[in-house]
């Protein structure tokens, strides 16, 4: 109890930055797992940081358990899902697509084809604006020909 | 005495600037000569009144004034004296009167400079900038008074944040800032025009030169904020897609749309009406800028403010602005008569491609930016819309956008061929496969790594393209080498600076891709004379020291770094603790090369004698902020093209 006294007072004290290596995992393909799926983890305090970039004290608890199910031999989709029954879609930086999310899903691609109706509507009209030249009758392609001649 | 003179001053600033807008708008209406002149004598005597008010709060923060709440909330008599000043815009009320500042400042140089325009298109610009003004006056001085005391000064201040207290951050705002207001000329210049019904090319060769201006400060304000994160954070991060992030860099998008639709304008007399939009929404999305970070609806690292008096009032600011911008432009747009037609494949539809694509994107990042609250005020919950999500809209964007920007400014006016420019431009594409199969192959040939090799093609495509564009206008390795140096001096500034603009975007994103992809890191905890290998180097942590600061205290690390036992040099990251308020930092210490940086941290003494230390080697990542600088001075090197000071105040006149 006593140690744990002493740890949480080192804690408020200096907040650790970011990872720190008492936490790490020993297999280093384990480690990279965890800090692959921690850059897509939110520190449920902070703003819009991942638990690997937050220094937050539940971003540190958070990789931890992130760890525990690694270790455990949880896969990938196992730990998200561990966190995201206790936290919700909250803890996800990548939002999953569903009712939710829909409109910020399509958003970009429904943006990206309204700007190419734009780009079309206005080709149209442009068209549309100016009748079109009638093409040269031969006396006058005899004409240019002879100008070009000149030219050259 | 002082501050109160800056209080009356801001107080008058508030009427003067009403006046500025019912003078400028009114006189111009009437046509009364007299009136108009007023109008511009209001906006000088408004940047005096505003500079006055700055300088007076200035002036406290430098003497330590803690009769002042502000000053005695954000400043402490042992701060550094650069630190003092930055001070002042460090906190929200000090933020939005340099606002004002820049606003008045602004507005100023048009009311006297202006003498070119024709007067009333002039006396509407004033009016208009008088309007916002006095609204952010209002805001200040009702809702953030800077100059507001404290019956009982204390002995002390609360002193400033100390991440904020480093050189980057202390001219981050400032640049910001001037990036925000200055499309607050592209705004009013754009709502005279809708007022006047004409924008003609005389209009964009005015608009060109303070959206340029604008740009290029927004530009180094972001480089800026972002180089803050990736040293002084301490792991290494440079873009978070933070809401306030994000909302610097929406203007930025829709801005760098603006400036390339405002060409078309200038050179082809079309795109008007989508480039009186896009000066409306550039300008409003700085609006929402300045909400979404001051009103505390985001509260993240970089928000120090939150009221909802405040977010309200700036919320029926951003309503009343958007609002009736886009009012008047629905009214007055369809009037507005295009000249210049142009085919889909030509420079004019390149310049439109390239504006469709940024607009797209500034929407996405708003859409991805607002939609928690949305769903928040909707009763749906909290949903992260984080950096996965971002990134995964905005590469698909950016791949055709780079690609395109190669070949755009190779096409013809009016009408173009691409196949033509294709087969220019066959060299530079070989070479981009070239050199990104041998980036790949150096970086070990992975499977994985394809996306970034990727990536580097379109880097190179970028970069070469852009030089290669230069090389066709001087007919270089074709015309004789003379013949070629006396068309390298006949290439206008204007074309210089777009080289060197695309060109660091090129190289940005050559830093972009190498960071992200190959990023090696290194935690652990080391005890003195112990050795840890990062990438190409040995780290031997050779001594820890406690040094004392002129407000904290910090523990020093030296760290050797040596190749193959060779020394190279010493690095020496130190933790910082500093005392008001009681809050650790970590200054990071890095070694820049060519290839990248090694990027060293000392955190707090482990158990163990030991210390936890952290490195990292960025690759490339160098080539982004240079490539921030090379943009920025390629909107420079633009601005000083002689074609640009037509329009520039000095010289021409109407009649």
């Amino acid at each position: 109890m006593k140690r744990l006294l002493f740890a949480a007072a080192i804690l408020v004290s200096t907040p650790a930055f970011a990872v720190d290596p008492d936490e790490m995992l020993k297999d280093p393909a384990q480690e990279a797992r965890a800090r692959e799926l921690g850059a897509e983890l939110r520190c449920l305090v902070c703003q819009n940081q991942s638990i690997d970039d937050s220094d937050a004290d539940l971003a540190k608890d958070l990789r931890q358990i992130v760890r525990e199910r690694i270790a455990k031999g949880d896969s990938d989709s196992a730990v998200k899902q561990y966190l995201v029954d206790r936290y919700g879609d909250y803890v996800l930086l990548k939002p999953p697509f569903n009712a939710k999310t829909l409109l910020l899903w399509l958003g970009p691609l429904g943006l990206a084809l309204a700007a190419l109706g734009v780009g079309r509507a206005y080709y149209r009209r442009q068209k549309q604006e100016v009748a079109p030249l009638a093409p040269l009758t031969d006396d006058e392609k005899k004409r240019l020909e002879r100008v070009m001649k000149d030219q050259a | 005495m002082i501050t109160e003179a800056g209080h009356f001053a801001l107080a008058l600033a508030l009427f003067v600037a009403l006046a500025q807008a019912g003078l400028g708008l009114y006189g111009a209406q009437r046509g009364d000569k007299g009136l108009m002149a007023a109008a511009s004598g209001a906006g000088v005597a408004l940047l005096l009144l505003v500079g006055v008010a700055f300088a007076a709060l200035t002036h406290a923060y430098v003497i330590s004034d803690f009769s002042l709440v502000n000053v005695a909330s954000n400043s402490h008599s042992a701060k550094p004296m650069l630190y003092k000043i930055s001070g002042v815009w460090g906190n929200h009320e000090g933020s939005l009167l340099l606002w004002l500042t820049i606003l008045a400042l602004f507005g100023g140089v048009v009311a006297i400079f202006g003498k070119g325009l024709p007067p009333s298109l002039k006396a509407r610009v004033v009016g208009v900038q008088g309007l916002v003004a006095g609204a952010f006056a209002a805001f200040i001085l009702f809702t953030s008074n800077p100059f507001a005391r404290i019956a009982r000064p204390p002995m002390d201040g609360n002193g400033l944040n100390p991440l904020l207290q480093d050189p980057g951050l202390a001219f981050h705002p400032p640049f910001l800032y001037l990036g925000y207001v200055g499309f607050s000329i592209a705004f009013s210049f754009a709502i005279a025009a809708l007022i006047e019904g004409k924008v003609d090319a005389a209009w964009a060769r005015w608009v060109r030169p303070w959206t340029l201006a604008a740009w290029v400060f927004l530009t180094l304000g972001i480089a800026l904020g972002s180089w803050w994160a990736y040293y002084e954070l301490g792991w290494g991060g440079w873009w978070y897609w933070d809401p306030v992030e994000n909302a610097s860099f929406m203007p930025w998008l829709a801005g760098t749309a603006l400036l390339h639709s405002a060409l078309v304008v200038e050179k082809r007399d079309a795109l008007k009406s989508w480039t009186i939009l896009l000066s409306i929404l550039t300008f409003s999305l700085s609006l929402l800028g300045t909400f979404l970070v001051r009103s505390g609806v985001i509260t993240s690292v970089h928000s120090f403010a939150s009221d909802p008096g405040r977010g309200l009032f700036i919320l029926a600011m951003l309503a009343a602005v958007v609002g009736g911008s886009l009012m008047l432009y629905a009214i007055r747009a369809p009037g507005l008569k295009s000249g210049g037609l142009f085919q889909p494949i030509s420079r004019e539809g390149g310049l439109l491609f390239n504006n469709l694509i940024m607009s797209t994107a500034a929407g996405s990042v708003l859409l991805g930016t607002l939609y928690p609250l949305f769903v928040d005020a909707l009763g749906g919950g909290k949903v992260s819309v984080g950096p996965p999500f971002f990134n995964s809209v905005f590469v698909p964007l950016m791949v055709p956008l780079i690609v395109s920007m190669a070949i755009g400014p190779m096409l013809t006016w009016k009408r173009g061929d691409l196949w033509t420019v294709l087969k220019r431009l066959k060299f530079v594409f070989a070479a981009a496969l070239v050199f990104a199969g041998i980036v790949w192959l150096l970086a070990g040939g992975k499977m994985g790594d394809l996306a970034a090799a990727g990536g580097m093609a379109l880097a190179a495509w970028l970069l070469l393209g852009s030089l290669w564009e230069l090389g066709e206008r001087a007919l270089l390795f074709k015309a004789p080498w003379a013949e070629a140096l006396v068309r390298v001096r006949q290439i206008p500034l204007a074309a210089w600076g777009m080289t060197l603009a695309h060109g660091g975007l090129a190289l940005a994103i050559l830093g972009v891709v190498g960071s992200s992809s190959w990023v090696e890191e290194r935690i652990q905890n080391m005890k003195i004379g112990e050795t840890v290998r990062l990438h190409d180097v040995d780290v031997l942590l050779e001594s820890v020291e406690e040094v004392p600061g002129p407000n904290y205290g910090a523990l020093k690390g030296t760290f050797l770094l040596s190749r193959d036992g060779k020394e190279l040099l010493r690095l020496s990251p130190e933790r910082r603790q500093y005392q008001t308020p009681p809050r650790p930092t970590s200054e990071t210490a890095i070694h820049s090369t060519w290839l990248g940086d090694y990027y060293t941290v000392i955190s707090e003494p482990a158990p163990g004698g030991s210390y936890v230390t952290r490195f990292y080697w960025q690759p490339l990542i160098p080539w982004l902020w240079a490539g921030a600088l090379v943009m920025a001075l390629g909107g420079l090197v633009s601005l000083l093209d002689r074609r640009h000071r037509v329009g520039v105040p000095v010289g021409r006149r109407t009649k």
